[in-house]
């Protein structure tokens, strides 16, 4: 199927999943929604092809905006999102990259999806996909795990110019980042912009922002309106 | 074998571009030259064993195939999860490469032993397990874990026999006939092991591919020496009690499990020294026998 914004944000938002989380399950759905729609090079019809970009939801929890992205682009059928999570689903809580077509990577333990990420980068770069970009989507709070610092400090030292973190950045970390999540990347030499959660054409010119010597960083922030 | 780990797996990258190695500043001086004639193929992250076994996931994702190298504890006790999360959970696989083993840096102390690994991998699905006893035991290894599309941890140690044993199979090789019990002995301890049954009327077999336990092998060997088997092992003693108990269950038999202790020594010395402190000595290993089998 192919479904306009409006279409798929309903679809998020009667999966039943996540009743923990009632907020956790859509705020990630506006950039996941920009990546799919405007910048991702992703063919449903040939979801292996090899030169495919990459989008690896790292924050695996709440992901029935990113289910419901996959449905609206003809990952797999709408009917799914209506019996996430049970004994027959192939949808869990947490995504399945063997279970789920359009799925990069499975997740739900944070602080995996970042350093998978340079992997992969480094990988397309050695085996001549030079073109190929690898977006990773983490939490603000999933920041918090360490593993996220040495991928941070790696991807900058090295300049490993096709990836690109988006941060959803909700503020549910505790104890936070004083002085802001950009500065932690741009202090390690990535390239680096915030812009407000929703703000659609921000956050498309940020993702397809030129920066061709270093990684790049999307903070995209509840905090801001859009403009 | 630490050297010849590098040396043969330099040839690999150098014949095959989609095989990477992944190190974390541990042995990087042995790939200089393969990190200068293929940058793109030697990734050295730095001291982050984290980042060092999920590039390797993330690898696997690109579909290379990724070698992920560093000390035992750091690559296999430091970084479990990733281990668990970012190979067979995506998927996919990779080989994993060891050294220091059990104590191999005896005055490094506990920091640096790693006697859990191998029962930490029995814990994972489809992982398989090569412990070579002498350096010309590696590369074949090496170039079974990598031509597989299965996830392979290879532990190599200091500790070796005096000569090469074993077939590349991974089959339980005889290398003494006797009647009593069937001797499994698992890479570098079969010199000791063949010391201690020197005069002892018992099988002596060696693998040096302990995942998967060679289970048919064994059966018959045990057949053959009244279902009585002792596992003599260089890391976690016990570590294959379940998997013996499981391939004998449908007959009585006896079972003597010799490796590692579990108790923290806070002892110095050398690897030597440790060996006999475990009582994988020949000396200790014989003493354990004689006992087990009453003679």
């Amino acid at each position: 199927m192919t479904a306009t914004y409006e279409q798929t944000l309903e679809l998020a938002r009667r999966t039943v999943t996540d009743v923990r989380y009632p907020v956790v399950k859509t705020y990630t759905f506006d950039p996941i929604w920009v990546l799919y729609d405007r910048v991702l090079r992703i063919d449903p019809a040939h979801p292996d092809d090899p030169a495919r970009d990459r989008f690896y939801l790292s924050k695996g929890h709440g992901p029935s905006a990113f289910y419901a992205v996959l449905a609206a682009k003809g990952f797999f059928p709408a009917e799914w999102l209506d019996d996430i999570a049970s004994p027959h689903s192939r949808l869990g809580s947490h995504p399945d990259a063997t279970l789920v077509p359009g799925v990069e990577i499975s997740s739900g333990s944070l602080g995996h999806g970042l350093p998978l990420a340079v992997g992969t980068a480094l990988g397309l770069r050695a085996t001549g996909f030079t073109d190929t970009r690898v977006f990773v989507l983490v939490g603000d709070a999933e920041l918090d795990e360490g593993s996220n610092h040495e991928a941070i400090q790696y991807a900058g030292a090295v300049g490993l110019a096709n990836l690109h973190v988006v941060v959803a950045d909700n503020a549910s970390g505790t104890v936070g980042w004083p002085g802001g999540i950009a500065s932690r990347f741009e202090v390690n030499g990535w390239s680096a912009a915030t812009v407000g959660l929703t703000d659609h054409d921000a956050l498309y010119r940020s993702f397809t922002e030129p920066h061709p010597d270093r990684p790049r960083v999307t903070v995209a922030s509840a905090m801001l309106g859009p403009h | 074998m630490r050297e010849a780990f590098a040396a043969r797996a330099a040839e690999l990258i150098d014949a095959d571009h989609g095989i990477a190695i992944v190190l974390a500043e541990i042995s990087a001086d042995l790939f200089q030259d393969a990190a200068a004639a293929h940058p793109d193929q030697v990734i050295n992250v730095g001291i982050r064993e984290q980042l060092l076994v999920s590039v390797a996931g993330g690898l696997a994702l690109a579909e290379m195939r990724p070698i992920a190298h560093t000390y035992a504890p750091f690559l296999v006790e430091r970084a479990f999860e990733q281990i668990k999360l970012d190979f067979g959970h995506q998927g996919t696989s990779g080989v994993l490469v060891s050294v220091g083993a059990s104590y191999d840096w005896a005055e490094g102390s506990n920091t640096h032993f790693s006697p859990r690994d191998v029962a930490l991998f029995d814990t994972l699905p489809g992982w398989r397990v090569f412990v070579p006893g002498h350096a010309a035991e590696v590369p074949p290894l090496l170039d079974r874990a990598v031509r597989s599309d299965q996830g392979a941890y290879l532990r190599l140690s200091l500790r070796h026999n005096s000569t090469r044993h074993g077939r590349n199979d991974g089959s339980l090789t005889v290398v003494k006939e006797g009647t009593r019990a069937t001797v499994v002995a698992v890479g570098p301890l079969l010199d000791n092991a063949l010391a201690a049954a020197a005069d002892l009327d018992v099988t002596v077999a060696y693998t040096n591919t302990p995942r998967p336990l060679d289970t048919a092998g064994l059966r018959d060997l045990a057949a053959r020496t009244g279902n009585t088997v002792v596992m003599v092992e260089p890391y976690l003693e016990g570590t294959s009690a379940a998997i013996v108990s499981r391939t004998l269950s449908d007959r009585p038999h006896r079972l003597l499990s010799i490796g590692v202790g579990v108790e923290e020594l806070r002892r110095y010395g050398t690897a030597a020294d440790h060996e006999r402190l475990h009582g994988l000595d020949a000396e200790g290993i014989g003493a354990r026998l004689r006992g087990f089998l009453a003679v």
